[in-house]
């Protein structure tokens, strides 16, 4: 089966002094980053810097105070969706099956039923799903459950996927796991994406650029490039340990001093 | 000085409601045996309770005579008929409230407002307004399951996982694919156990508006027996009402146990 080339078309994203504040509390201040097309840039920071706030406003789904994130280049043909989310919380519906929660994202678009069927097959295969399309989302485990949600996000075939901490959710080992898998996906079909995580193991093994935020408000402290091809990254890696720690030292007083912060009020 | 090694002490049991079969059976049973014994031996007097053996013969005798479903029948239309179009424009304005806040802050006062009246009360008005027979009747049940509908509705709505119609908006799915195939099943749940309450306080307003103006009708049969104080064709009404209010129930445990499979 021919795949089609899903993703990373061609669509650059580019976020211009973007700033936003929710009345009187600043959380994002000045943001200005480029997101090249088949590159997977992983935003890192503090807890509460505003890294999910950025990327809701990348995919629309909140307005910015000032400043504009603009998209250039072509959609791929067969794009349903071009921003297209994969949520912490899986935001599965309970009611539908694995193959129906596919179906859903699907229904409002003019696809005859034998390709909406060939879509879902597709990304049923290459989530390694296709055993359990019927299989209720309460039936699956949270590994399961987040692969059908990459499974989905895959099916409109996306220009840019932007992923909201995909892996917080989960264990250790199942992280582990599910992040060999979207190394795969990205080795057989390079796909654009925005990965936000507070993890920083998960930013340097599936990170083109990574982009370290301050404590609120969040400003670029600083954007790494790391030019190892994806599937050599192992754990074990100095190079990669080395990026880490650099992570780490740049993140720690920024960390400290959020979690000393009082919520705001 | 060491003491000798000693299982610790469980403490982690209780909190966890069990499914015992038959206890609620028994306990009707023990109920009945009592009174029964308790009328027979003469410590009960039959101007305090009747005879359970002597209900259950009123209610055979009743069966036998045809009169059951005469009372019967029309009792369970009004409340079939009452109870849908109070329910479905309940749902409907529920759902309207939950989604639209212009709905809401027009609408959540006026319910707040209905809820409270007694709507037996209005009974007269309705009378006036829709005429002595079925149509006072109908519009009576209506009235007071609608307003417990709304309520439920709309706090089932509210509760709807708003991360998953954040979804539906991140996939551009359209309003209309939200509302049917997001936020309805997602408040399904909170209606259903609206309904029980609704269909309950269907019941009561039923036998009351049978009680103000019915030839037919268990409310009407309860009425007749009680003004002769005939305490067993009374006890015997009282029986066909709590069957129905189990019946009612029943239907709906199976509506959330076919609808609902996919909660864990």
């Amino acid at each position: 089966m021919a795949h089609p080339t899903i993703l990373g078309a061609g669509m650059d994203l580019k976020i211009e002094q973007l700033s936003h504040s929710y009345d009187t509390v600043n959380v994002l201040s000045d943001i200005s980053l480029q997101v090249p097309s088949g590159q997977i840039m992983c935003v890192v920071g503090p807890s509460g810097c505003g890294k999910s706030t950025l990327l809701r406003m990348i995919g629309g789904l909140e307005r910015p105070s000032a400043g504009q994130v603009l998209q250039s280049g072509d959609v791929p043909p067969d794009c349903l969706n071009p921003l297209t989310f994969v949520f912490q919380d899986f935001a599965l519906l309970p009611w539908r099956s694995v193959a129906g929660n596919i179906e859903l994202v699907l229904e409002d678009h003019p696809l005859d039923g034998a390709a909406r069927a060939a879509r879902v097959a597709d990304v049923l295969a290459r989530t390694n799903l296709s055993d359990f399309a019927k299989a209720l989302p309460r039936q699956l485990s949270g590994g399961m459950k987040q692969r059908v949600a990459i499974a989905r996000a895959m099916a409109v075939h996306p220009a840019v996927m932007l992923m909201d901490e995909p892996l917080s959710a989960l264990d250790a080992q199942t992280r582990e796991l599910l992040i060999d898998d979207l190394v795969g996906l990205w080795m057989r079909a390079p796909f654009t994406a925005v990965y936000v995580t507070h993890n920083l193991a998960e930013a340097v093994r599936l990170g083109h650029q990574i982009v370290v935020l301050s404590r609120r408000p969040g400003r670029v402290r600083e954007v790494m490039h790391l030019s190892t091809p994806l599937d050599q990254r192992s754990m074990a890696d100095p190079g990669l340990q080395a990026a880490q720690e650099r992570l780490w030292a740049l993140m720690r007083d920024e960390a400290l001093a959020a979690d000393k912060e009082l919520a705001h009020a | 000085m060491h003491d000798a090694p000693r299982p610790v002490p469980f403490r982690g049991g209780g909190f966890r409601p069990q499914r015992l079969r038959g206890v609620g059976v028994a306990v009707f049973v023990v109920l009945i045996l009592l009174i029964e014994w308790g009328t027979r031996a003469g410590w009960i007097s039959s101007l305090t309770l009747p005879r359970p053996s002597d209900v259950v013969a009123t209610l055979v005798q009743l069966w036998k005579s045809g009169l059951f479903f005469q009372h019967v029948t029309p009792s369970l239309t009004r409340l079939a008929v009452g109870s849908a179009m109070g329910v479905l424009a309940g749902v409907a304005v529920g759902v309207m409230i939950g989604l639209f806040s212009l709905a809401r802050a027009g609408l959540v006062p006026l319910v707040a407002a209905l809820f409270p009246i007694p709507k037996i009360a209005l009974l007269p008005l309705f009378v006036i307004w829709f005429g002595i027979d079925e149509g006072s009747k109908y519009a009576l049940i209506a009235l007071g399951t609608f307003t417990p509908t709304v309520v439920a509705t709309f706090g089932a709505v509210d509760n709807v996982d708003r991360t998953l119609v954040r979804m539906g908006q991140s996939f551009g799915l359209r309003w209309w694919s939200i509302v049917r195939k997001i936020v309805l099943p997602g408040a399904l749940p909170g209606i259903l156990s609206g309904l029980r309450i609704s269909l309950s306080i269907g019941i009561i307003l039923l036998v009351a508006a049978e009680m103000l103006g019915a030839q037919y009708g268990i409310g009407a049969y309860i009425l007749e027996a009680g003004s002769l104080y005939d305490l067993e064709r009374l006890f015997a009404g009282v029986v066909i009402l709590s069957s129905l209010g189990v019946l009612v129930s029943w239907l709906i445990a199976q509506l959330e146990k076919r609808l609902l499979i996919w909660r864990s």
